[in-house]
């Protein structure tokens, strides 16, 4: 699903990330932890084609060269963010922004665009599924939305989108307990063979609930070290001094 | 001033010429020229001596030139004053007897005037240049009493309710171009609804602007008698020219008793090239009185074309508890300028006005809102409400809020709210990563910002104007 060879990334004259290897099949799920500035949100937006890097190395999605592929057309085929901080967009009603998405990913893909009254039905059955309020989607895209509502939001986008590869970058930070399931429930019921997850995290936390196939330790731009959830228990008890 | 087609590749749809025979005036602005409007307009003799004393006024003042965007000076010598298809001068009694080639333009411009075709719930009022070419439902709005037509016809059968009304808003000397609106103006829209009727349709009257090195002086005149209400919508369209053309028109409101006009302007005038050449001169003068006790005027404009925008419609708000309104998104892309804004000028006890202004410049573009909100002493208990906002893209372009208030009793409340922003990064990459281009994106966040401005539109026209504000702004990022 995803390659990634020896990626530099700079922004600014800035070194960011310093040779990252990470190769993720598809089914599974792969957990990055890091402390603050090494290099997790970079990742992120590289993957999804944020500009103003300066990137060298391989990036492959699908066996195709992402670098040659914009932000728009790595959402059609497939890829979903859901962001740390999701902005805010006035007057944009929530319900109608999500329409528009799943029409332009789902015309990319030669499928029809769903007319309103289909979109309506799909999106209240997703948001009862994920014990969202209906209320959320009548609203303006994020604007006066709690922390909690906004990644709330990020997941059902992600669940309506269906995409194939999921990058959660710190959708965890700041939820409370009952947002955190509804996050790890929306996660936890899209995974299937076809799939790929990459969540980055600072905490163990969620972690728990959704049971990574992998861990990786981001650290000054480079994965430090790999294992399997016992690597997130221990970072958890030693913090990240312990692990360097 | 010679004038060629541009053909080259341009997002404006409505760029075509309709290649028709035309019946023109003398060039010139002359004593012959009025004649010759009047003459063929069949008018009578009254309208001509008003249209003279206009002049004579006109022969003394002096173009304003204290607004932002600066222009060359027009040659009104160099100009033509009328224009008409040859085949109108015989006023074709039905659409059957219309050229088609007339009836295919306004086809293509989205419009259709055929009585199988014709937009349902709108009645629609085609002006071509300097001529009205059909009017649609004129039957059904006749049983209720109310006239809709054009204002060249209301002024040989309805001369009564013309002379009492015409220039009671806009008097004839009021400045340069509404003088030579009032001067030469040869066609527009008249409506009149009687009283306690409520229009049960909107009115609708599309300016199309044809023949080159004409300008196009249009006159609208809208009366809602006491208890009355109607909504009123005006588009507008040309071809693209590499030479300058001025559309100056003059638009009267006079409102009654309880009565209610809502009156919306979608403007997509030629805007001119990339590089600022041709493109419409649109110097308007808009201005509705609220005459009578409650009652109530709104304006709702969405300016996305014309070379330079410059307009003001106001309302002069006369009669006590009486309610004016003001909307509008101005849109300039590539070297388009605009000023515009709104009087609202209160004289009647607990008279309350809202203006609700968005513009959004790009390009090398420069968008000005320029507004006067004036209470006068005896305006007791009046309030207004006036929020500002200004959305920049790129570094290259210029906004400015140029608001004047006054305010001369103690017992009133002006509030005033302003804000400029840029386009955000992070919400074009949000919307980049959910799957929309660059493109769909800017539209989707412009859209949001002027959503105020746009739900005051009525339905029929509110997607075409959504989609209006996405093509006007192509090409404007990245």
């Amino acid at each position: 699903m995803l390659e990634i060879k020896n990626l530099k990334a700079s922004i600014n004259n800035k070194d960011i990330l310093k040779g990252l290897n990470i190769s993720i099949k598809p089914g599974e799920l792969h957990a990055i932890m890091g402390p603050n500035g090494s290099g997790k949100s970079t990742l992120a937006n590289v993957l999804s084609g944020k500009e103003g890097y300066k990137i060298s190395g391989e990036l492959l999605y699908q066996g195709k060269n992402l670098e040659e592929i914009s932000i728009d057309e790595r959402a059609q085929q497939g890829i979903f963010l859901a962001f740390q901080y999701p902005t805010e967009i006035p007057g944009v009603n929530t319900s109608n922004f999500l329409r528009t998405s799943l029409n332009k990913v789902r015309k990319s893909q030669g499928k029809e665009e769903l007319d309103a009254l289909k979109f309506i039905k799909m999106i209240k059955d997703k948001s009862k599924e994920l014990g969202i309020d209906e209320k959320m989607l009548s609203r303006q895209l994020n604007v006066g939305f709690s922390g909690g509502e906004k990644k709330k939001n990020e997941i059902l986008q992600m669940k309506i989108l269906d995409p194939n590869l999921i990058i959660l970058d710190e959708t965890d930070s700041g939820l409370d307990i009952d947002a955190l399931k509804i996050v790890a429930d929306g996660v936890n019921s899209s995974r299937n063979d076809k799939k790929s997850f990459l969540v980055i995290t600072h905490y163990q936390r969620l972690l728990n609930y959704i049971n990574p196939d992998h861990v990786h330790i981001l650290s000054d731009g480079k994965i430090v070290k790999s294992g399997t959830m016992k690597l997130a228990e221990d970072l958890e008890r030693t913090g990240y001094k312990g692990i360097n | 001033m010679k004038s060629k087609d541009i053909n080259y590749n341009q997002d404006y749809k409505y760029g075509f010429t309709t290649d028709i025979e035309n019946i023109k005036a003398p060039k010139g602005l002359s004593e012959e020229t009025i004649k010759f409007i009047s003459k063929i307009k069949k008018e009578p003799k009254w309208m001509l001596d008003w249209r003279l004393k206009a002049y004579n006024r006109l022969k003394v003042s002096k173009e304003p030139n204290w607004q932002k965007p600066k222009f060359p000076k027009i040659d009104y010598q160099d100009l033509y004053y009328y224009s008409a298809p040859k085949s109108m001068q015989d006023k074709p009694k039905s659409l059957d007897e219309v050229d088609p080639k007339l009836i295919e333009t306004y086809n293509k411009l989205g419009i259709p005037l055929n009585e199988q075709k014709k937009l349902s719930g709108v009645a629609v009022d085609a002006v071509f240049d300097s001529v009205s070419v059909a009017t649609t439902f004129k039957d059904e709005l006749t049983k209720k009493g109310i006239i809709f037509c054009p204002i060249s016809e209301a002024i040989q059968k309805h001369p009564d309710l013309v002379r009492k009304y015409l220039g009671s808003v806009i008097p004839i000397n009021d400045h340069y171009f509404a003088t030579l609106n009032s001067a030469v103006f040869t066609d527009g829209s008249f409506v009149y609804v009687p009283p306690n009727t409520k229009c049960p349709m909107e009115l609708s009257t599309y300016f199309r602007i044809n023949a080159s090195e004409t300008g196009q002086f249009e006159r609208t005149l809208i009366i809602a008698d006491k208890g009355s209400y109607v909504s009123y919508l005006e588009g507008c369209t040309a071809p693209m020219r590499d030479e300058n053309q001025l559309h100056a028109a003059n638009v009267e409101l006079v409102a009654l008793d309880d009565a209610e006009i809502k009156y919306s302007t979608v403007q997509n005038w030629y805007p001119g090239d990339k590089e600022g050449v041709g493109g419409i001169y649109n110097f308007v003068t808009k201005r509705g009185a609220c005459r009578g006790k409650n009652s109530k005027i709104s304006w709702t404009q969405v300016e996305t074309g014309s070379a330079i925008t410059w307009k003001y419609p106001s309302c002069i708000l006369q009669g006590d508890n009486s309610v004016g309104e003001f909307y509008s998104i101005a849109i300039t892309n590539n070297h388009q300028k605009a000023d515009t804004g709104t009087k609202m000028i209160h004289l009647g006890k607990n008279t309350k006005s809202k203006i609700i202004s968005k513009g959004i410049s790009a390009g090398k573009a420069d968008n000005t809102y320029r507004g006067l909100v004036d209470i006068g002493r005896k305006a007791i208990n009046s309030r207004n409400f006036t929020q500002c906002d200004s959305l920049l893209m790129g570094n290259t372009c210029g906004a400015h809020t140029v608001p004047y208030i006054k305010n001369k009793n103690s017992s009133s409340t002006i509030e005033h709210e302003a804000t400029t922003s840029k386009i955000n990064e992070d919400q074009l990459f949000y919307c980049n990563q959910r799957g929309l281009s660059q493109e769909e994106a800017v539209s989707l966040i412009v859209n949001g910002f002027c959503k105020e401005v746009l739900q005051q539109l009525p339905m029929e026209f509110a997607v075409e104007a959504q989609k209006l504000v996405g093509i006007s702004l192509e090409g404007s990022v990245g």
